[in-house]
């Protein structure tokens, strides 16, 4: 990317859902931007917040959940104060989504044509049926997918061209920014690799930005040009792809990029084997939340939450390593296996 | 123990042994279908599949969903029924069995499934999901079964096995509820282990950790598993030999570094090149194939994967291509892979 415009600014964003057992902090006072044009993969083991951070950005969290604080400025505007009827225009228009499943996401007595025609009348009731089809046939085309397969219904469709309908309902209205939540994941690998690429075609030709949530941490090295990594609530670390892959800073995406399997047989035949499992959040660890699984944890690091701070341009990390605190001298404690 | 069924062909090195084996389940129809049209449609999950399994060996059977990798692993343990074809079992043919016998044979024969949580039972406790499979096979020896649950537990990494013992499925970790099917498959002492997408479900962080587990336990007790997946790179860190299979057909069987190195059958090719590498300066270049899995009802004619193949010739969409060895215990079923070996 040559030019960096900020499309979004996602500022001090909390989500909380009042579960029977207390109250989880899903997403806690999370910081970053989305550049205009950019493929940005947001990855994190499951319950790490992930998909409640993508709902977020749409204002779609339901109760028990509820954002608890923060803004996120678009246009200059904070959309948390937009009314239902502004972010009834904002959904579609400006951010759309696409989701894992979307056999549910999908009407089944409704053609692939009526989805898109509908997407488009709902946002722009002048618009006559006849406009709305034809804006429908080119997108469609565009995506690949056969004319004939317009009139088609959800279930005759294969799994992969049924993820390329989604695609293009995120893609009609012109939305600037697409979040794709875990978009390619029930997907088998070939026709995954297939969306990969079609995702990356779709933002060259169409210029909008992606937000890629998924749990697939190889995939987002294929695809995205920044990477930003979440653990229990927190965005521990951000960055771009490459030298995040090539020297990661924070210790849990150390530890992550060395347990994920990787295919090329001239890699190392020892996968890293991190110790526990995510917290439960509905009491997350004090301090920093990665300090009980942490091989590198400082004593500062069970009391004190460490801040999300630039290190190097475009590279934010959340961890006490980097940052100046009162017991840097220290040495490192050891941490039982 | 001696129930009749005991290993005494230790001198056969294969535990497992299939031919040809077919699972065509029908398509529902209609009730008037079912009176007036005699074809029935099947769908050929498996449609002749032969394979061997060493004893103390990983085999892999990896495939797209719809391979029928699932089908075989439950119709070799004998789970589902065959339509054809044959599975012998430590130099016993299954099917010669009485139902009796094979239900003694199922202790020697453990499978551990993909969600932990739908396989065991939530109102259950760990020990006593675990301890059924000896109430089962071992009635003689009720006095020591909690012993053996403890020492397996134990084993599995859910210590302490006293602590877990009474707790439920619910109040502990979706890692340790996998470790908690493995105990509960491995506490019969079963010889094969059919693990289908055993780490599918766990967390990255995790899924090492099982991996590691199911390595260690298979040197330990001496197991031999027929490890199914849909995930190469996994597959990797766990199997000897791998087979892949396209449509309820093996396209491509053999050592799996072997496969991985020079694969031959252009589908294994596109299988392989569409694993994204977590490595941001090797992003794939090389176009992945057009369409997707086709109907099982309605096969493709010739090689199953002509219609999507970028070497596709005459050949392909009239005759079969034969499984042969091209190389050492290397198996393809493509009319080219002499050509792509020379090359």
């Amino acid at each position: 990317m040559t030019k960096k415009e900020v499309l979004m600014q996602i500022r001090d964003l909390s989500v909380t859902y009042t579960t029977r057992l207390g109250q989880v902090s899903a997403v806690d006072k999370v910081s970053f931007d989305i550049y205009q044009g950019e493929i940005l993969g947001l990855v994190g083991e499951s319950g790490c917040g992930k998909s409640t951070m993508g709902k977020a950005l749409m204002r779609m969290i339901q109760p028990p959940g509820q954002i608890t604080g923060g803004q996120i400025i678009f246009d200059d505007e904070d959309i948390m104060t937009y009314d239902q009827n502004q972010m009834r225009s904002f959904r579609g228009r400006k951010v759309s989504m696409i989701f894992q499943d979307p056999m549910t996401s999908l009407n089944p007595v409704q053609r692939v044509d009526e989805h898109i025609v509908e997407a488009i009348q709902v946002h722009e009731p002048k618009t006559k049926t006849e406009t709305a089809l034809e804006r429908a046939g080119t997108l469609v085309r565009k995506l690949g997918i056969q004319k004939r397969r317009m009139n088609s219904y959800p279930h005759q469709l294969s799994g992969g061209m049924r993820q390329r309908v989604m695609v293009g309902l995120g893609l009609v209205l012109n939305a600037d920014l697409i979040v794709a939540d875990e978009a390619t994941t029930s997907l088998d690998v070939i026709v995954e690799a297939k969306l990969a690429d079609e995702l990356r075609d779709i933002r060259e030709e169409f210029g909008v930005s992606l937000l890629v949530i998924t749990h697939n941490i190889a995939l987002v090295a294929e695809l995205s040009d920044r990477v930003a990594v979440m653990y229990a609530g927190h965005l521990v670390e951000i960055g771009d792809v490459e030298p995040i892959f090539d020297a990661p800073l924070h210790p849990y995406t150390k530890g992550l990029l060395k347990s994920i399997p990787n295919i090329k047989l001239d890699e190392t035949e020892e996968l890293y084997k991190m110790p526990g499992e995510p917290p439960n959040l509905t009491h997350p660890p004090n301090g920093c939340r990665f300090h009980p699984r942490c091989p590198k944890a400082l004593p500062i690091c069970q009391k004190i939450e460490p801040g999300f701070e630039e290190i190097a341009p475009g590279r934010l990390v959340k961890c006490w390593l980097y940052l100046d605190h009162p017991d840097k001298e220290e040495t490192t404690i050891e941490v039982p296996a | 123990m001696n129930n009749g069924i005991t290993k005494d062909n230790a001198n056969n090195d294969y535990l497992v042994e299939v031919n040809q084996l077919k699972k065509w389940f029908p398509v529902p129809t209609t009730f008037i279908g079912q009176i007036f049209n005699t074809d029935r449609e099947y769908v050929r999950a498996v449609d002749g599949v032969s394979f061997n399994i060493r004893r103390g060996e990983v085999l892999g059977l990896a495939g797209e969903s719809g391979s029928g990798k699932t089908t075989i692993g439950r119709v070799t343990i004998g789970l589902e029924e065959k339509t054809q074809g044959q599975v012998i079992f430590d130099g016993i043919d299954l099917s010669t069995l009485t139902s009796e016998e094979l239900r003694k044979m199922r202790r020697r024969m453990q499978v551990i499934f993909q969600d932990p949580l739908a396989s065991l039972n939530p109102r259950m406790s760990l020990g006593d999901a675990i301890i059924q499979g000896l109430k089962i096979h071992y009635p003689e020896t009720a006095d020591q079964h909690r012993d053996t649950v403890l020492e397996i537990m134990e084993k599995v990494g859910l210590t302490p096995a006293r602590f877990y013992f009474n707790k439920f499925p619910h109040q502990i970790s979706g890692g340790q509820r996998q470790r908690v099917v493995i105990a509960r498959a491995l506490v019969t002492s079963p010889d094969l282990v059919l693990a289908d997408e055993p780490i599918a479900m766990a967390d990255v962080s995790v899924r090492a950790l099982l991996l590691d587990l199911m390595i260690k336990l298979k040197e330990e007790l001496n197991l031999t598993y027929l490890f199914i997946t849909h995930d190469l790179a996994t597959a990797k860190y766990i199997c000897d030999r791998i087979a892949i299979l396209y449509l309820g057909k093996i396209v491509e069987m053999s050592d799996l570094r072997e496969v991985y190195a020079h694969p031959l059958h252009p589908y294994t090719n596109a299988l392989l090149a569409a694993v994204p590498v977590p490595d941001p300066h090797e992003r794939r270049q090389e176009p992945m194939p057009k369409g997707e899995i086709p109907n099982p009802i309605h096969p493709p004619s010739g090689c199953r994967f002509h219609p999507r193949c970028p070497y596709v010739k005459k050949i392909c969409s009239q005759e079969e291509p034969v499984l042969r060895e091209l190389r050492s215990g290397h198996v393809v079923a493509c009319h080219f892979a002499e050509k792509f070996l020379a090359e």
